[in-house]
């Protein structure tokens, strides 16, 4: 049996209007990242994360779980786990990701905090009132629902005196610059991909890394915010050889990754062709610029091409050695990443 | 097979100006660069919806949440039809009348206010 759309549709609804979040998690776990960094309370100006990053673990704890519900019986019962997450936060008790994965993905941030300190460029973040955008309830069509989220992140946003918002993400950053515009009266926040912001600041690179590396478009990013050329100056400004797939930039191919949650096994299949496509190039690693691609494509991929977020190559070339140090995959760290906080 | 043809259909499913699944030309395009490889995506589900082939539309509702809304067909599209836009508004349509979901944003922010205010 498929998985039930509606129940799990339903659950990601309740999760937004009880908890304010599709999958809600801690503050603490949620502002993890910014630990040690020093990074001023709110501002003009704010790295916005939506969460985006830092669910992506938890997220991808519970597909995993689904993956092995769909087509079974026990897809039967999903309803039963819809109706308990009313009086529990089962989405949050369900998913155990590891540790190292949690820190893979706080390092990220890490990474683009640093990569913009060292640009010059001045910001603040809102640690617990950093809400997560509503991606997810945009693309599965509850608009009402979504309505009433953007106008508590809206308020947010003004109780804090935000003007300016650099976002991490391309769902995020597709929220907050093309969809809130179009369904709250007097939002006036100007956003950034920090891509586009570094872009502008086009700071000097550190060193120069003269590898190769296969580029994965993000859809949003392309197609729905134009954000293509400024990654790729990026990355070429610090030595990388890009070597694009056969469908590339505006037309670039899903990772599969929107419907994980509703259709694994579809989900996978895109991915598995998108990986194929990445491989065709010749190229020995990808790098990618949105946190569920490259969830989706790591797991399509299934360790055969090493893939890291674009955050990582730059942080390589454009920030300092001991940043890159803080920076590394955990493999590589000479200490147990544990006890870095 | 006998369908019903609904004429309030596409009008409930328009919740916006934004849906336009009219000036498709169904020209096949979108159909052939969808990474899905679905035949029904997304030109005859929007031929269904226009003629108010509602049962027809209903039945394909795994298909309309299959949709990544990655947009590859609407930037193929020759007609500018809002095709990530319109199946969203499919979606919203089958959350409102077969979920039950969406239908009350004040209940949202009800319990919202109550569990964290």
């Amino acid at each position: 049996m498929p998985l039930p759309t509606g129940d799990i549709v339903g659950l990601m609804v309740d999760n937004l209007n009880k908890r304010g979040s599709v999958f809600p998690m801690s503050a603490r776990k949620s502002t993890r990242w910014a630990k040690g960094l020093d990074i001023p309370r709110g501002g003009e100006t704010v790295l916005y994360t939506g969460a985006m990053y830092q669910l992506l673990p938890y997220i991808i704890s519970m597909v995993r779980l689904l993956e092995r519900v769909e087509d079974t019986f026990l897809a039967r019962y999903v309803f039963l786990g819809r109706f308990a997450n009313r009086f529990v936060n089962l989405s949050g008790l369900a998913a155990h990701p590891s540790r190292a994965e949690v820190d893979k993905y706080d390092r990220m941030l890490q990474n683009v905090a640093g990569l913009l300190q060292q640009a010059g460029v001045q910001f603040g973040y809102l640690y617990e009132d950093d809400l997560y955008a509503g991606a997810l309830a945009y693309d599965v069509g509850v608009d009402a629902t979504l309505a009433a989220h953007a106008e508590r992140v809206h308020a947010t946003l003004r109780k804090h005196g935000v003007r300016k918002v650099i976002t991490l993400d391309p769902h995020t950053t597709n929220m907050l610059r093309s969809v809130y515009p179009a369904i709250l009266d007097g939002y006036d926040i100007e956003v950034q991909s920090y891509l586009e912001v570094l872009s502008e600041a086009d700071p000097a690179p550190m060193r120069c890394i003269a590898e190769d590396v296969v580029i994965h478009d993000s859809c949003v990013y392309a197609r729905s915010e134009g954000v293509i050329d400024e990654p790729r100056r990026l990355l070429e400004r610090a030595g990388y050889s890009l070597r694009e797939p056969r469908e590339s930039r505006n037309l670039t191919y899903c990772c599969g990754g929107p419907i994980e949650a509703l259709f694994p096994k579809k989900s996978h299949e895109i991915g598995a062709e998108r990986v194929a496509q990445l491989k065709e190039t010749g190229g020995k690693q990808v790098t990618t610029m949105c946190p569920i691609c490259l969830a989706s494509l790591a797991h399509a991929a299934d360790g055969s091409i090493p893939m890291e977020d674009i955050s990582v190559f730059l942080q390589r070339a454009y920030c300092p050695v001991m940043e890159q140090a803080k920076a590394r995959p955990p493999d590589l760290l000479v200490s147990s990443p544990s006890g870095r906080q | 097979m006998t369908s019903k043809v609904d004429l309030e259909f596409a009008r409930e499913v328009a919740t916006s100006e934004e849906f336009n699944a009219w000036a498709c030309m169904n020209c096949g395009i979108c159909t052939a660069v969808c990474p899905l490889g679905i035949d029904l995506m997304p030109r005859k589900l929007f031929r269904y919806t226009v003629l108010g082939l509602k049962d027809e539309v209903l039945d394909q509702q795994s298909a309309i949440f299959q949709c990544l809304l990655c947009k590859l067909c609407e930037e193929n599209c020759t007609a500018d039809v809002h095709i990530a836009e319109n199946v969203r508004f499919l979606r919203g349509y089958i959350d409102r009348e077969v979920f039950g979901l969406d239908a009350d944003p004040a209940e949202g922010k009800e319990q919202y206010a109550v569990a964290y205010r």
